[in-house]
């Protein structure tokens, strides 16, 4: 593996590959109180983020960290591309600079994929970190390993996927990887919500939450982005959240294994209420944690795995 | 005078020779050298033996980015990749920097044009003032301008307010005009980037939905026939356009259509990549599309193939998807596309390539001296095909600026020889000739 770009295509076993070893690095981790390893010393591995985030970015730099990697942190604002550079151009300079691996986030989809095209040769690896409305792998990876944690397996689960989907890039990543791994996928949200063409998806769409919350094992709410709201995608908030929010009433219609996960940032009262969100079914914050280790196991399988093999 | 050896004549029949004097077809018939040898003397020879003769072709809708963007094309070289190509008249799209919405810009392209001397060129005129789709440019005066004005376009805008629509398609029957129509609701595709379809859906591009290309030809044919007016609508991508289109025709409407070359070769499985070469508006459609497409052109329904020949430079195409211009080079690959697309597969005999690529699009812009018959008497304006033989299009040896073609690597059929206009060689041997 040389970059990571999206789920869709991703070999099972590997994705399952990276989930052991973010079990194993998890392990290796608890209750020590310096959390770093030594195994990407000397790697460098920069951070390029053209859209505001603060949880993807910083699990990622913690990860680099702890694999003590050098880790620098590029910022569309604090940066030439403020001055207009091109994708292209930043990455040529980024990778002539010496970056093993660019982690990038970028508002049009497909930029990873470019990334990768145009870094061809240079042995600089890329990991798609979300691009625009296309996919956001490590998010799939980090929600699978929390869904293996809480329930022991994912082949034959039943996942609900709650919310946009049209503009979700979690809601496809997580429809590639986890079809990938065995479970069922259903898909929840109103028609404005879903892609073109979804029925040819390896997925069920339903627009009644109520109706499928009895047979889940695992429920997925997706936030809702305030341009939606007014995007006229769907009458009002308030709406949204009768029809498509999770809140205790309908937490309790969930069988009692169930998990209920959020990639975040959560919309509290929209599309989960503050009682689901802090309930111990919930696994937020789990997941947040996972998405470090998740993270240190990917920068091992592009950045270490390779000479492990050879 | 010149003297054509061997050409089939709209690729029918028996090999002929054709005699050109004073720009005009002089003569056709066998043996022309051994028949009349006493007189023909100092006479230009082209052998053209095997290759097949058409009406030289008129593409309705060229962007030759001059003035403003002379970094992607000129009309210099815009006129090479045409003659190049087989043109010998060209459409020169409106929306150039400044916009061509009025008499001084449209008479600048046109002169320019007849510097260059390659091929017609021919300025479209913007409809409205600043392509903002607000309010009418001075048409009657780009009519009455040197360059004679007939095609009016926003093209790469939609005219999306019905009612200036309306009063466009009026006002122009006044000038023997036609509004042509760049078709695409613009509330239905807002931050468009691809199809709405399967696959765009899945690579998280924002969908183009055939309804915002087909809910306007609608309306637009409805309003021709309302006010009696004409009507040309550009870029034809979807299968529902081509029902309306149907039905509209029918029912008597003076509405005519063009499809691009790469409406009819290339489909939005091309998406993958996320090249931007592939980047275009209307947006590359399904299979099933691109195989009612060319039914369409072969039926009459789609009266004619334009190429939309849109350069743009190498930082607006070597980019992310979504800041990529939309558009691709066309000139010199129609004529092979069409060959790919309907000849081979036998939708299309050279004649009906003479009729899409020559003929109607002629007539749709009211050009007299264009798109005529191979005949005694008529305008030396033609091009000479080699049907057999293949090329590799390689996108740095094109004469435009712009070198990025989604065709890149491409082995396609059919390869222009020699265009001439009015008597004029143009390209021989596939080169240029100044």
């Amino acid at each position: 593996m040389k970059h990571l770009l999206s789920t869709d295509g991703l070999d099972p076993a590997q994705a399952v590959a990276v989930l052991d070893t973010a079990d194993t690095l998890k392990r290796t981790l608890l209750g020590r109180e310096v959390r770093k390893l030594p195994t990407l010393r000397g790697r460098t591995v920069v951070t390029m983020f053209y859209e505001n985030s603060t949880r993807t970015r910083v699990s990622f730099e913690v990860a680099g960290k702890w694999m003590s990697a050098d880790v620098i942190n590029v910022s569309a604002g604090g940066s030439s591309v403020g001055k207009g550079e091109s994708l292209r151009d930043t990455a040529l300079t980024l990778s002539a600079a010496g970056a093993d691996l660019v982690i990038v986030r970028h508002p049009a989809s497909g930029a990873a994929h470019r990334l990768a095209g145009w870094l061809e040769g240079t042995g600089t690896g890329v990991v798609n970190a979300g691009d625009g409305m296309h996919e956001h792998p490590t998010q799939a990876l980090l929600d699978a390993a929390t869904l293996r944690e809480r329930l022991g397996t994912i082949a034959g689960r039943r996942i609900a996927i709650v919310g946009d989907v049209l503009h979700s890039r979690v809601a496809r990543s997580n429809v590639h990887l986890l079809t990938a791994l065995g479970a069922e996928v259903v898909l929840v949200a109103p028609p404005t919500l879903l892609p073109t063409g979804v029925e040819s998806w390896p997925v069920a769409v339903s627009h009644e939450l109520d109706a499928e919350l009895p047979a889940l094992d695992a429920v997925m709410m997706l936030r809702v982005q305030a341009e939606r709201m007014h995007g006229g995608f769907f009458p009002s908030a308030r709406e949204y959240s009768i029809a498509y929010g999770l809140n205790e009433r309908r937490l309790s219609l969930l069988p009692e294994h169930a998990v209920v996960l959020h990639p975040g940032p959560m919309l509290r009262g929209m599309e989960i209420s503050a009682f689901v969100a802090d309930s111990p079914r919930a696994a937020i914050t789990e997941q947040v944690r996972n998405g470090v280790h998740v993270r240190m196991a990917v920068l091992y399988h592009l950045l270490a795995g390779e000479e492990e093999a050879a | 005078m010149m003297l054509i050896k061997g050409v089939r004549l709209y690729g029918e029949g028996d090999p002929v020779d054709i005699l050109v004097r004073d720009g005009v077809i002089a003569e056709i018939g066998p043996w022309l050298d051994a028949a009349s040898t006493q007189e023909l003397t100092d006479v230009e020879v082209i052998d053209a033996d095997g290759q097949v003769a058409l009406p030289g072709f008129v593409d309705l809708h060229t962007h030759l980015r001059e003035p403003g963007r002379e970094d992607t094309e000129t009309i210099a070289t815009g006129s090479a990749a045409a003659a190049l190509g087989g043109y010998t008249a060209v459409f020169a799209m409106a929306n150039t920097d400044p916009v061509a919405d009025n008499a001084v810009i449209v008479e600048h392209v046109w002169r320019r044009g007849r510097e260059v001397g390659l091929v017609d060129v021919h300025p479209v005129g913007a409809v409205t003032v600043g392509l903002k789709g607000e309010k009418l440019a001075e048409l009657g005066t780009m009519a009455r301008s040197q360059a004679g004005v007939r095609v009016f376009s926003d093209d790469g805008h939609c005219v999306a307010d019905p009612l200036i629509m309306r009063r466009a398609l009026e006002y122009t029957k006044a000038l023997d005009g036609v509004i042509a129509q760049h078709a695409e609701e613009p509330r239905l595709t807002e931050g468009a980037q691809a199809h709405e379809g399967e696959r765009a859906a899945r690579l998280g591009l924002a969908g183009w939905p055939a309804a915002a290309e087909e809910s306007i030809v609608a309306r637009d044919c409805l309003l021709a026939k309302q006010t009696g007016a004409r009507l040309h609508v550009c870029h034809v991508s979807t299968a529902g356009t081509v029902d309306v289109l149907r039905w509209a025709k029918e029912r008597g409407t003076k509405v005519s259509a063009e499809v691009t070359p790469h409406h009819l070769l290339l489909t939005d499985e091309r998406l993958a990549t996320y090249d931007p070469v592939n980047k275009v508006n209307p947006p590359l459609r399904t299979e099933s599309d691109v195989q009612v497409l060319r039914e369409a052109l072969a039926e009459g329904v789609v009266d004619c193939v334009a190429t939309d020949h849109a350069p743009h430079a190498p930082q607006d195409k070597d980019c992310e998807w979504s800041a990529a211009r939309p558009g691709m080079l066309g000139l010199q690959t129609a004529l092979s596309i069409v060959v790919e697309t309907l000849v081979r597969p036998g939708l299309l005999d050279w004649r009906g390539v003479a009729r899409v690529m020559s003929e109607k699009p002629a007539e749709i812009a009211g050009l007299p001296d264009q798109g005529r018959p191979l005949m005694v008497g008529e305008p030396a304006t033609l091009t000479l095909v080699d049907p057999h033989a293949r090329w590799t299009v390689r996108g740095a040896d094109l004469a435009s600026v712009a070198g990025n073609t989604p065709f890149e690597g491409m082995e396609l059929p059919g390869v222009v020889r020699t265009t001439m206009l009015r008597g004029r060689v143009t390209v021989s041997e596939g080169k240029v000739q100044p």
